[in-house]
């Protein structure tokens, strides 16, 4: 099912009675996730995404705005009638029920002529075990499992009512790396078997960039950009998104555009045709970076890491607002390390400007 | 390390003299006072020993007496104070406004002198020549005769017993099982109300489950603490418990041991070790019951 | 899928039962309230109605127009108020005074000093936790009588200086202190009596709180103990002088008077309680019981 967002706004009551404030966790959010995607919302704590999704699922009452599921209204709608299955961060598991007990759980909910036979209801949850594989632990309870399992298990409880929307919280974050990866590629297959539209909440953007159709990054309550993947790395907005994306993080500069050109320091190292003279951010991906001795940017040498694949070239420069620099070079180039400098070349593609108030990107 | 082996016995010290002298000393000295038969205080001397004090205490109509009227008290007590108070948490814990409130009036009994506050509770039930009393003029709003609840027929004054032990034990209990649900994972609600699960079901299958260990801790307790009754029934029926016919097991014990019937140790340590065998059985079904119920 | 109208209807039908249900809650939350309140409400009350006038009452008065501060006087005067409650005062103080030292040396044995057979005797203690008071009281009653204490304070106050249960929970507090405090203060040489009451008595304050308002709210409504074994109304504590009062007091009759001492009796614990409000409920609800 399509969900929409319209002027999505929440607010929250801060201070004391005598001063009354209010933060906005959630600022006028507009977007659509399209029947059976999955999306991210990405953002640093405190950014308004979990508010979002709480709002998505009937938890919260937004101040304003509204909420659809396909052309329905669901705005006010309490959680229990919009038909959502939220994993929750920690799981959420009952301790006190077996596995089975608990995916049966929201299926003995159910009432009227949605009812279920006890034998529907088996039939549906062993259906959810083996979609998420813990078939074999059914009868188990939730201290005996390990973490990602307990996360399959929240998973299988969220689908085994067939929900129009599955909602995730932080779904990865309690697990240590490996199987962080191996879960996240799970949870795409399964959003995949069931084609059921996901949307789920990070804050590390390498896991929402991996298995997301589209991410909605977000600060401070509002929506910085919504795109694909791909996209929104390749073509950030502003200098907030082209921080937030992207291991090695991109490296900054202060630079000035000067006579179509521009210059970090005292080097001209870009045409930068058509773009407003004066100063601004200039921000270059690790892999913007190609090794040239007669290339414009030149930056003191710290330390080359060599990690197999490709090398990493540490260095620092004046104008760099990092404290070093970061560049990432196909493993086959030799840097000499005797040397005190590097030279760079620059591709013009993975080189960003942003204006210096606004931090809007203008080329 | 060995320096410090002295030490440790000394900072003991006098923690170890008060409880062996009021504590250790007494614990060994009550089994040999209840199988002293005939012992008399003044000239501490006895017969002999044997099992004849325990044989007495339990064909006294005083202790059966008071063992009705303690079984009783337990039996009404125990079930409506908990359920009372797990009621009255719910609804502490489904408000906002006002909560603090709330939950200070409530505490205030457990902060007052059981005796004092027993009093007023004496002259609201009573039946004096003067006056009816205010709880009979509620009655009588309902067509009911005056009944004299302090003075009067044995039912009337194990209600008002029982009701103003209820009214002092209930403070405790709300405050315990209060903290008890706010220690409920908000997570587990949000995931039943997503999952549309009824308020019952939500109570029965989660909260009940949860606060399991909270609710027979306050069962084990309330039962130890109903069995031990007394100041209460003094409070509301003065210190002649007998004559009132609302005495209880360690007003038993204490009325033997000094007081207008006192004087007879051996007869008190008897009924207080019968009191302890009660209580320590009671305790242990208890456990029993609770390990098969509770889910941690 | 459901129409749109549908979902206004369920949205309409979510609100009145919330609505209906809050209502049904605070109806029954204030019904109790009243039940609590009620009894401390109707001890004031009478406490300022003349005697004249509460004994004219067949059908008592919710309220009087003519309220008198004569009974105060009377239960200062005609019966000795004043020395039960100094009583008290003097018997909750020495008895929780004493007691904090006595526990805290013990606890902190337990907790800190390494000695021989400190497991065993820990355990043996813990186990004294069960022996319940009732028990006890008769041999301490001959014990205290044997010692010509009876109508004294020290017999009063003796045999409750001491509780395995709250060396139990200092104890437990003290254990958390990290032990590297205690061997970074034994470097700068300090010594252990030191080390305790500067370093571990105010890191564990909030536990000694919490004892403090447990045990001054124990004593002040103690009854049995100083019921056997005083009968000298000069050692009387206010559960005992409240007792008197009762049974030959002002005259049998005199209920505003009696009241007027009741309100007395119980105010000290009651402000003591709304003052420490939160700490009184955050200290009964890790360590009392009551009942």
């Amino acid at each position: 099912m399509k969900v929409v967002l319209k002027n999505l706004t929440k607010k929250f009551p801060t201070g004391n009675r005598k001063r009354r404030e209010e933060f906005v966790a959630v600022d006028h959010l507009n977007f659509e996730i399209p029947d059976g995607k999955l999306v991210g919302l990405l953002g640093p704590s405190g950014c308004g995404k979990s508010t979002t999704l709480n709002m998505i699922c009937g938890l919260e009452t937004p101040t304003e705005g509204q909420v659809f599921f396909g052309e329905n209204d669901v705005t006010n709608l309490a959680a229990e009638h919009r038909g959502v299955g939220m994993v929750f961060q920690n799981y959420a598991l009952y301790p006190h029920l077996t596995v089975l007990q608990n995916i049966l759980f929201p299926l003995q909910n159910l009432k009227g002529d949605k009812k279920l036979s006890r034998q529907e209801m088996l039939s549906r949850a062993q259906e959810a075990a083996k979609l998420v594989q813990i078939s074999e632990l059914m009868d188990r309870k939730p201290a005996e499992l390990s973490g990602g399992q307990q996360q399959r298990v929240a998973i299988a409880r969220a689908l085994v009512k067939m929900p129009h929307v599955l909602l995730l919280d932080e779904p990865l974050s309690n697990l240590d790396a490996r199987l962080r990866l191996q879960t996240r590629e799970e949870i795409r297959r399964i959003q995949r078997e069931t084609g059921i539209t996901t949307v789920f909440v990070t804050h590390d953007q390498e896991e929402a960039m991996s298995i997301s159709d589209c991410i909605v990054v977000m600060k401070s309550g509002v929506a910085q950009q919504i795109g694909r993947p791909q996209d929104v790395y390749d073509q950030p907005r502003n200098l907030f998104v082209a921080k937030f994306l992207g291991t090695p993080p991109i490296n900054v500069f202060e630079g000035e555009v000067k006579g179509g050109k521009l210059w970090i320091g005292q080097e001209s190292v870009l045409e930068t045709p058509g773009v407003a003279e004066g100063p601004v951010w200039v921000g270059i991906r690790p892999e913007g970076f190609l090794l040239d001795e007669n290339g414009p940017l030149t930056c003191n040498l710290s330390a080359v890491e060599v990690m197999g694949r490709d090398k990493s070239v540490v260095s620092t420069h004046p104008a760099s607002v990092n404290a070093t620099i970061r560049s990432i070079i196909d493993s086959e180039n030799q840097v000499d390390t005797g040397k005190k400098t590097v030279r760079f070349r620059l591709r013009p593609r993975k080189v960003f400007l942003f204006h210096k108030e606004t931090e809007a990107r203008v080329y | 390390m060995d320096r410090n082996n002295w030490k440790g016995w000394l900072y003991l010290l006098p923690a170890f003299i008060f409880l062996g002298v009021f504590m250790i000393y007494p614990l060994v000295d009550v089994f040999v006072y209840s199988f002293e038969e005939g012992y008399n205080s003044a000239s501490q001397s006895f017969f002999g020993t044997g099992w004849y004090n325990y044989s007495y205490v339990l064909h006294d109509p005083y202790f059966l007496q008071a063992l009705k009227n303690t079984l009783i008290m337990v039996a009404v007590t125990v079930p409506l104070s908990t359920g009372l108070a797990l009621l009255i948490a719910l609804g502490l814990s489904s408000i906002k406004a006002l909560r603090n409130l709330y939950q200070t009036v409530y505490f205030l009994p457990y902060v007052t002198n059981t005796l004092a506050v027993g009093l007023v509770f004496m002259i609201l039930f009573k039946k004096t020549a003067y006056s009816d009393g205010l709880i009979n003029l509620l009655i009588a709003l309902f067509g009911a005769g005056p009944i004299d609840f302090i003075d009067g027929p044995y039912a009337a004054k194990m209600f008002v017993m029982c009701f103003y032990i209820i009214w002092v034990v209930l403070p405790f209990k709300i405050l315990i099982l209060t903290s008890a649900l706010a220690g409920v994972r908000e997570d587990y609600y949000r995931a039943a109300r997503v999952d549309g699960t009824s308020r019952a079901r939500i109570f029965t299958r989660i909260t009940l489950p949860m606060i399991s260990p909270t609710v027979f801790y306050l069962v084990i307790t309330g039962f130890i603490g109903a069995f031990k009754c007394y100041s209460d029934a003094v409070a509301l029926f003065g210190t002649d418990l007998n004559a009132a016919g609302m005495n209880t097991i360690v007003g038993y014990v204490y009325d033997m041991l000094y007081g207008d019937s006192g004087g007879y140790p051996s007869y008190a340590s008897a009924a207080a070790i019968l009191l302890f065998a009660i209580v320590l059985t009671i305790t242990c079904i208890n456990l029993m019951v609770s390990k098969k119920h509770v889910h941690y | 899928m459901k129409k749109q109208q549908d979902f206004a209807a369920l949205q309409r039908q979510t609100r009145a039962r919330k609505r209906a249900r809050n209502i049904v809650v605070y109806a029954l939350l204030t019904l109790w309230g009243v039940v609590v309140l009620f009894p401390f409400y109707w001890m004031i009350l009478t406490s300022v109605k003349s005697y004249g006038a509460y004994n004219s009452e067949y059908i008592p008065k919710f309220f009087t127009l003519s309220p008198t501060l004569q009974n105060y006087v009377d239960a200062f005067t005609t019966v000795s108020l004043g020395r039960y409650l100094l009583n008290t005062l003097i018997f909750t103080v020495a008895t929780t005074g004493i007691m904090l030292v006595v526990i805290t040396l013990a606890a902190y044995a337990f907790a800190k000093l390494r000695f021989k057979g400190k497991n065993l005797v820990f355990t043996l203690f813990l186990s004294l936790m069960m022996i319940p008071n009732e028990l006890v009281v008769i041999t301490n009653f001959v014990t205290v009588t044997n010692l010509d204490l009876r109508n004294t304070f020290l017999g009063l106050i003796l045999p409750s200086v001491t509780s395995v249960f709250y060396i139990y929970l200092l104890k437990e507090n003290f254990a958390q202190v990290p032990d590297t405090l205690y061997y970074a203060a034994k470097v700068d040489g300090t010594s252990d009596l030191k080390y305790l009451t500067k370093v571990m008595i105010p890191i564990c304050r909030p536990t000694m709180v919490t004892i403090v308002i447990l045990k001054v709210i124990e004593c002040w409504n103690s009854y049995v103990w100083p019921r056997l074994i005083t009968d000298n109304p000069a050692y009387y504590l206010v559960s005992n002088g409240i007792q008197e009062i009762r049974e030959n007091g002002f005259g049998r009759e005199n209920i505003p008077a009696m009241m007027a001492a009741v309100v007395v009796i119980s105010l000290p614990l009651i402000v003591l309680f709304l003052i420490f409000r939160k700490k009184v409920m955050a200290g009964v609800s890790r360590g009392g019981t009551k009942g």
